[in-house]
């Protein structure tokens, strides 16, 4: 366990090295979050109409969502990099822990989402969001995302060691993370969404963190009606439940797959 | 610690496999292998591309699992005990397998902390290591910066970093330039001297010549020849005398003159016009078989010895031409 630690500390500090010197990580942890705050705000803001609210405060709880989730597929294409480089090959060759180049790499991702939602706050509150609860409902709010974001990371390394290049994991990803973005209540409530969009919305594991955090943060208006939907009714339970069950199945598959990787 | 781990293990094989077979879907790519490498030597696994080399690579360095056969490295089984020998190899790879964002000294240090080095000890190594492979004002770009030859040095490094008793370098000077190929040589050379075992894949026969004490030509994942380098030359002719004629239609008269030189196959080609004769003694064999040529007014276009390659390798030993070659 020490040496998993160890090892994975080692693998988490080079990952870290990596963000100072690859201009596309820089671009994808700071500009992007940065540039979604900024559209979103100016874009629809003006558009989009929270009845008794602000939408640019009820945006901000939906754009961090998107980003960590979306932030989480660094793990898959970071794997899928080492992997087409040859230097699983050479960790594999190594003695050390068969867990920690995985552990390694979403430890550091939960950095570069930490550094992403530092940027997004700043941003946010620039353009006029604010955090109208609790000081430590807020510290709630991030760590709960931070603590999703970990979580999905898992899935993302299965994804990453399994895709032959690097390249598929941008097209594998994003047709599954837009609708589960999209489908869901963070950028506009889910309550106006059609029928069965609606039902998909309530239980979108997205949409109960993005509830959770904005209900923290503050950001809902009053007159919001309560939720109907039990997974809302519950969101910190539910959004915290998903992120403990993706660890539990996908964290031993990881491992596995590492394991059995770069064979050739 | 690798000292205390070398002296554990005294026995005669660093490495030991047997009968490893290795399928992917139908193909072969290892039928039966076997390899006994002394301690302290060096083995060159010497064949084409696909002839299985980076299989059984990749099977004594705990990358794959055979279907069949046993392999011990250092005297440890590599089956039942893959991160006991994991501590006692080096693996270099046929690319260079190192973090191009990185520093040179980042990825040494990296390495180190991953053997289970200490980040202290492991950072003096690295450094170390990069000045032995006159390294040290690059030391601190990152490897994006390098070129192929210096990635490959530092490569090397990092398979030495620890010490281990067993090296494996996967066709380590595969696309480098004689300078960069002569450097790498004489670290691996160092390495030895030091007792360090090593078992290396290439396709060069050069390679093999120059580094290893035992060869075993290997195709279709089998071994079909081993020996020293001198009794594999012996075996396919020193050198071989090549003759280009001016006419096809004279093919046959030369191969009859030349005929009594020959210590091995003859190969002619019918399109090139080309009579290609293993000799004892070049030197000779030239100067007799021109006297001959001209006697007997055969009008040629180019005449020369050269030293055997790979190729004459595989058409003395298998009857065909390398798969490389027919590719």
């Amino acid at each position: 366990m020490i040496s998993m630690i160890r090892d994975a500390t080692t693998i988490a500090r080079r990952n870290m090295i990596r963000i100072r010197r690859v201009p596309e990580v820089m671009v994808f942890v700071i500009i992007q979050p940065l540039m979604f705050v900024l559209l979103f705000a100016y874009v629809f803001g003006g558009s989009i109409d929270i009845p008794g609210g602000n939408y640019r405060e009820f945006l901000i709880a939906g754009i961090f969502t998107q980003t960590v989730v979306f932030g989480a597929t660094f793990t898959a294409s970071g794997l899928a990099e080492d992997v087409q480089k040859g230097l699983i090959n050479r960790f594999r060759s190594l003695p050390m822990s068969r867990s920690a180049v995985v552990a390694g790499r979403t430890a550091s991702d939960v950095v570069y989402n930490m550094l992403s939602i530092i940027i997004m706050s700043l941003a946010g509150l620039a353009v006029g969001w604010r955090i109208r609860g609790s000081v430590l409902d807020a510290v709630v709010a991030y760590l709960l995302l931070l603590f999703f974001s970990y979580s999905f990371s898992w899935v993302m390394a299965c994804l990453g060691l399994l895709v032959p290049t690097p390249e598929v994991v941008n097209n594998a990803t994003f047709i599954v993370l837009f609708p589960l973005t999209f489908i869901a209540n963070t950028f506009v409530p889910s309550d106006t969404l059609p029928g069965v969009l609606k039902t998909i919305a309530e239980w979108n594991p997205v949409s109960t963190l993005t509830h959770a955090v904005r209900v923290r943060f503050g950001n809902l208006p009053a007159e919001t009606p309560k939720p109907t939907a039990w997974p809302l009714q519950n969101a910190m339970l539910y959004s915290l439940g998903w992120a403990i069950l993706l660890i539990v199945v996908f964290a031993p598959i990881a491992t596995r797959l590492y394991q059995r990787t770069g064979k050739r | 610690m690798n000292d205390a781990v070398r002296s554990t293990h005294s026995g005669e094989f660093a490495v030991e496999a047997r009968g490893l077979t290795k399928r992917y879907g139908g193909v072969v790519a290892l039928d039966g292998l076997n390899l006994s490498v002394p301690t302290g030597s060096v083995l060159g696994l010497l064949g084409p591309n696909g002839a299985g080399k980076t299989t059984a690579v990749s099977i004594l360095t705990t990358l794959l699992t055979p279907d069949a056969g046993t392999a011990r490295v250092a005297g440890v089984d590599v089956l039942s005990e893959p991160q006991r020998v994991r501590s006692l190899i080096g693996l270099s790879g046929q690319y260079a397998a190192v973090d191009e964002h990185l520093t040179a000294t980042e990825n040494l240090e990296m390495i180190g902390c991953l053997y289970g080095m200490r980040r202290r000890a492991a950072r003096k190594k690295a450094n170390e290591l990069i000045e032995r492979f006159r390294l040290s004002e690059s030391a601190n770009r990152p490897l994006k910066t390098f070129s192929g030859g210096m990635r490959r040095r530092i490569d090397l490094a990092g398979a030495l970093l620890a010490d281990p008793p067993v090296l494996f370098l996967d066709e380590p000077t595969t696309g480098l330039d004689p300078r960069s190929r002569g450097e790498l040589w004489d670290v691996i050379r160092e390495r030895v001297q030091a007792g360090t075992t090593v078992v290396l894949t290439t396709q060069y026969l050069e390679e093999a010549d120059q580094l290893a004490h035992e060869i075993v030509v290997i195709d279709h994942g089998h071994a079909i020849a081993r020996g020293t380098s001198q009794e594999l030359k012996r075996r396919i002719g020193g050198e071989h005398l090549d003759i280009h004629l001016a006419f096809p239609e004279d093919l046959s008269r030369v191969e009859t003159i030349v005929r009594p030189f020959a210590i091995g196959a003859i190969r002619i080609d019918d399109q090139e016009a080309l009579v290609s004769i293993p000799v004892a003694k070049g030197v000779e064999a030239l100067g007799s078989v021109m006297v001959e040529l001209s006697a007997q007014n055969v009008e040629i276009v180019d005449i020369g010895l050269r030293r055997p390659t790979l190729d004459d390798v595989f058409m003395d030993l298998t009857g065909h031409k390398s798969q490389e070659d027919q590719s």
